[in-house]
């Protein structure tokens, strides 16, 4: 008889419902003092190497209205393109940057915000350097699995037209949703879950 | 978390999620997600370093009554009001590996089916001891507990008359950003499962009952708390084989 190879099933997804924030950000929906803070909502301190930057933006659904319950998370390289991560094999990121945030959209005009640094270059499977990018996740009610995608940097158009995953886009077109515009240290990266500007979202 | 010694550094890409056994993005029958849910395919693409990798989060950051939700809002000397229950389980991968440090936070209703949350507007009362939040790092066999109250089912705006079951939101971080979750858990045999526009987006019937908790008679803590199970599973990571490096398994 042929043996089977043991594999377990991931436990299914569900939506982070409405109150996402009662678990996630307790402090900013008005359950203080469970937590001293709320996680993920400061990125940088006085020490953390690299060029501040900022990132808001708005998730907008396929009636281009913005989504005010959703919760983002990004997840990035220090300066010098280390992951704060025991699976970060090449050297050792910067201690005063985890590399990871969280932020909600806010209830009364859906925008969300982070405070960061500009990420280095990180090397593709093959050892192509991709671009410098933040991955963000998105989660919020009526989304039934968490969503992923990249925000690259317009001011990198070079090292951007060679990117291992972005040359992998059929529709050139959609290419430009995984590109925030920038406006000094200040980007905005807007996310639309529907329509003709709809993001490119990751199964990765 | 510090790795062991002996630890082999996980780097392999996690294996491609099968998303037959999720929810798809679009669910008519939870209406949110009509507007919500990408239209357009995903751009498929085995894991890279940004996604093998993910943050760590230390068990000295977690408060003593964090995974205490009876008493973590509650005033001094009292306790939120509903029946008391434990919560435990193991994180694991696909593989079957307990995923070590794993973070959870969780979230839930009141014994009467009420957030707190200035959102929510059901008619059920607040209790002044139970803010509804927690979190816990799992131990090196991928073991957690906490201790809450059985939160209550509530209406919602969704069909007429749709209630959601009794149920505890999860958050779990793995090791690899890939494996970022999100669920909720159900209590075992309570029929408003299989009517629930929520649990009923997702497809497999085995799927559903993946999230269901049984109630764990011989852990329940006589005079004081049932126990209810409930293992995770967070996607299992490729062996490098072949990848073009030396470590592995």
């Amino acid at each position: 008889m042929l043996r089977s190879i043991d594999v377990l099933k991931e436990t299914p997804s569900q939506t982070a419902g409405p109150y996402v924030h009662i678990g996630l950000m307790p402090n900013s929906c008005g359950i203080e003092g469970v937590y001293a803070d709320d996680l993920g909502s400061v990125m940088v301190n006085d020490k953390t190497l690299g060029e501040r930057i900022a990132i808001s933006g708005r998730i907008f659904d396929g009636a281009q209205t913005p989504v005010r319950d959703a919760v983002l998370e990004i997840w990035q390289a220090d300066h010098a393109g280390l992951y704060n991560s025991p699976s970060e094999r090449r050297g050792t990121a910067d201690p005063n940057f985890t590399g990871w945030g969280r932020s909600a959209t806010a209830a009364e005009d859906g925008v969300f915000r982070f405070e960061t640094i500009k990420p280095g270059r990180v090397p593709f499977k093959d050892g192509r350097m991709m671009a410098p990018h933040i991955t963000l996740w998105i989660v919020a009610r009526g989304i039934n699995i968490g969503l992923h995608t990249r925000l690259y940097f317009p001011e990198e158009a070079e090292a951007n037209a060679v990117d291992p995953l972005l040359l992998r886009i059929e529709h050139r077109a959609r290419v430009e949703t995984m590109i925030a515009t920038r406006k000094g240290q200040d980007y905005t990266f807007d996310i639309h879950l529907q329509g003709p500007s709809e993001t490119v979202f990751l199964d990765i | 978390m510090s790795l062991r010694s002996n630890d082999a550094p996980e780097t392999g890409a996690f294996f491609g999620r099968d998303r037959t056994w999720h929810s798809p993005a679009l669910t008519p029958g939870y209406k949110t997600s009509i507007l919500r849910a990408p239209q357009r395919a995903l751009l498929s693409l085995d894991g890279t370093l940004s996604e093998t990798t993910g943050p760590v989060f230390g068990h000295g950051m977690i408060g003593e009554q964090d995974n205490d939700l009876i008493h973590n809002f509650a005033k001094p000397g009292e306790s939120a009001i509903g029946e008391r229950i434990v919560v435990h389980g193991r994180v694991i991968d696909e593989r079957g590996s307990p995923v070590r440090g794993a973070l959870l936070e969780f979230w839930q209703a009141n014994a009467g089916g009420r957030y707190r949350h200035k959102k929510e507007t059901y008619l059920a009362a607040l209790d002044p001891n139970f803010g509804g939040c927690g979190r816990t790092i799992c131990d090196d066999d991928g073991h957690y507990a906490f201790r809450t109250v059985r939160p209550g089912a509530y209406p919602w705006p969704n069909g007429v008359n749709d209630w959601r079951p009794a149920h505890i939101h999860f958050s779990v971080f793995g090791h690899g950003f890939a494996q970022r979750l999100i669920t909720q858990m159900y209590f075992e045999g309570d029929p408003m499962i299989w009517k629930c526009p929520i649990v009923n987006t997702i497809p497999d019937k085995a799927a559903i009952e993946q999230l269901i908790a049984p109630l764990d008679w011989n852990n329940t803590i006589p005079m004081d708390a049932r126990a209810y199970r409930f293992d995770i599973v967070l996607r299992g990571r490729r062996s490098t084989l072949f990848e073009n490096r030396l470590e592995g398994n």
